[in-house]
């Protein structure tokens, strides 16, 4: 319980500082994305910057996703109007951590999927991957389908287990 | 000083609006106007994207609906469209073409619920909520005029997340059919959880997964009123009486998540192929199957279902139905019509057109089926393969996800004058298609 509050009170600090550094530089490489297509007539400028290698997550997250995940909510994330409901850019998969812990250990029994009563079809609990699955593939859900958000670290899972019982 | 300029701005730009509105509209009224004064049909000239056979064109009737769901059309052509979410306290929509281009020019809306199911008849209008089915007195042109009262035929039918929509339809004599959709994939103790069981006897269908009775002219009817008609039937969103057989006919939608559910047993390309959709000619008392069997259309066979012991191969079922026609798996059939106007070829009149709204349960394979498909009949029975009607509601060449689709067909309606409408949920578009060879 003690961890889940301190999970709740120092996540959104965080995430604010967060945002507003990846706010920052996607303002900065966005800039840069317009400085580069005015260059564009200039000829033999090399447009291709070398790109930083993804976490380990992704890799491992997609996997799981691809297992559990995909056949519902889609390869892009996009899930499906009236029956499952869309992991892009929502406050349930990018917001507080804890949010979108309880719906993959929990499934559609999660608070918050209660209330998504739009979505017909029913998501069963995954809450019998390890600590390390689910935090790939919440950090890959995360990071994918246009979403940006801090992962989320086994440990934290395991926190949050422990504190909720779940 | 700012206030001023403002106001003179927004005049202008009003003024100006008005005069190319006005400038349009006049030259559109020129245009289509032929010799008799009467506007002629404006068929796109290329169909809205949509491919429907040679000698067929599409008119965009009216587009940002909503989402329309089920669809039907009164005897002068008005078209009245069941939206899955009341706009504004509005859950009906009643739409008019005043001169006759196709297009609609008005609109008006009734009826604060949401829903799938609506249906006419010389006297009434029929609609349905997730929980309840009403009925509105048509006047003589067949418009709904006491729209505030309808009256209440049906009540308190189950409702919960899982196939809610209350597809219905009439047989002329009285009775209404109304499709009771299972709250469930396969009737596992928990729903779509890998290694839960089929509860057995599956308790749902005492009150759902199948179709039940109920009279036209009684009010406030629930199960104690109603017969179950037809059962063993996962959920049914298209269905039509057949007047050649006089029996009901209905399309199910067959389970999903073989392979997510059944890894072991079946692997993501069969699971994406299996099981058919599955059309049924139903007489009183017949049981369809759900959830112990499941229909493949590559064995021809019923097969008994994992959750109940099967393995793809073990066939069950041996008092349950056999569907007349099969169609791809997951694609959704969503409305069913059994065509008796004039318009349309000899070879249509009364055959089967059916809506299918496309699939999501194909993943990670490409999805398919957003298309208006027909099936050929003759006395009553199926008389050749089925085949694509209308296609390339998606607008796109490969849709790898639901979301990516334009358009889904999701209802049917034959217009007096033999057209056929198909509403569009996902789009919230309604079209038209007609037959322009003389």
């Amino acid at each position: 319980m003690v961890i889940n509050r301190l999970l709740k009170d120092t996540i959104p600090g965080f995430l604010f500082v967060l945002a507003a550094i990846v706010l920052f530089y996607s303002c900065n490489s966005s800039d840069k994305k317009k400085e580069a297509s005015a260059k564009t007539e200039i000829p033999n400028v090399s447009k291709t910057t070398p790109k930083a290698k993804p976490p380990p997550y992704i890799a491992e997250g997609k996997k799981v996703y691809r297992q559990v995940c995909l056949t519902c909510h889609q390869a892009n994330g996009g899930g499906v109007p009236g029956l499952n409901p869309p992991l892009i850019k929502t406050d349930y998969v990018l917001g507080d951590k804890s949010n979108l812990l309880e719906i993959i250990i929990m499934g559609s029994e999660a608070e918050l999927a209660r209330d998504k009563s739009e979505y017909a079809n029913v998501m069963q609990g995954y809450g019998m991957l390890g600590d390390e699955e689910i935090a790939n593939v919440a950090s890959y859900i995360r990071n994918s389908f246009g979403n940006k958000a801090d992962p989320i670290t086994p440990r934290e899972v395991a926190a949050y287990r422990s504190a909720t019982k779940k | 000083m700012f206030g001023t300029s403002q106001k003179l701005h927004n005049l202008l730009a009003k003024f100006l609006f008005f005069s190319i509105v006005l400038l349009a509209f006049s030259a559109c009224r020129q245009k289509q106007e032929n010799t008799e004064g009467k506007a002629a049909l404006a068929v796109s000239p290329d169909n809205e994207g949509i491919k429907v056979p040679d000698g067929f064109g599409v008119i965009k009737v009216a587009d940002s609906l909503g989402a329309p769901r089920h669809i039907t059309v009164n005897s002068n052509g008005a078209i009245y469209l069941k939206l899955r979410k009341p706009i504004d306290g509005e859950g009906i929509l009643y739409l008019e073409d005043q001169d006759g281009d196709g297009i609609a020019d008005t609109k008006k809306g009734f009826g604060d619920y949401g829903g799938t199911g609506i249906y006419i008849d010389e006297s009434y209008l029929y609609a349905s909520s997730d929980e309840e089915i009403f009925r509105y007195k048509l006047d003589a042109n067949g418009e709904v005029t006491e729209s505030s009262n309808p009256d209440t035929l049906v009540t308190n039918l189950v409702s919960y997340r899982t196939h809610a929509t209350k597809s219905f339809t009439l047989d002329g004599d009285g009775n209404i059919y109304v499709n009771i959709g299972a709250y469930s994939n396969a009737c596992q103790e928990e729903d779509r959880t890998l290694g839960s069981p089929g509860v057995m006897p599956c308790a749902i269908l005492d009150s759902a997964g199948g179709i039940w009775q109920f009279r036209a002219d009684k009010f406030k009817q629930s199960y104690a009123e109603g017969k179950r008609y037809a059962t063993g039937l996962r959920n049914v969103v298209g269905l039509d009486w057949n007047f050649q057989l006089n029996k009901l006919v209905v399309t199910q939608h067959g389970r999903d998540q073989l392979n997510t559910l059944y890894p072991d047993l079946f692997d993501q390309k069969t699971s994406a192929n299996l099981p058919a959709e599955t059309m049924y000619i139903i007489n009183e008392g017949d049981d369809a199957g759900w959830p112990y069997i499941y229909y493949d259309h590559y064995q021809n066979k019923k097969i008994l279902s994992p959750e109940y012991g099967g393995d793809g191969t073990k066939t069950a079922g041996e008092n349950a139905i056999d569907p007349v026609v099969t169609f791809p798996a997951h694609i959704a059939p969503n409305a069913l019509l059994f065509y008796t106007g004039e318009m349309f070829p000899e070879e249509y009149r009364n055959g089967a057109f059916i809506a299918f709204h496309g699939s999501w349960n194909r993943a990670p394979e490409k999805q398919e089926g957003y298309l208006v498909a027909f099936v050929p009949f003759k006395d009553g029975k199926p008389s050749g393969d089925w085949q694509v009607f209308a296609d390339g509601f998606a607008g796109v060449e490969k849709v790898s996800s639901p979301s990516e689709a334009k358009h889904r067909p999701t209802g049917l309606a034959q217009g007096p004058d033999g057209s056929l409408y198909v509403s569009d949920d996902s789009g919230g578009t309604l079209f038209r298609i007609v037959y322009t060879k003389e």
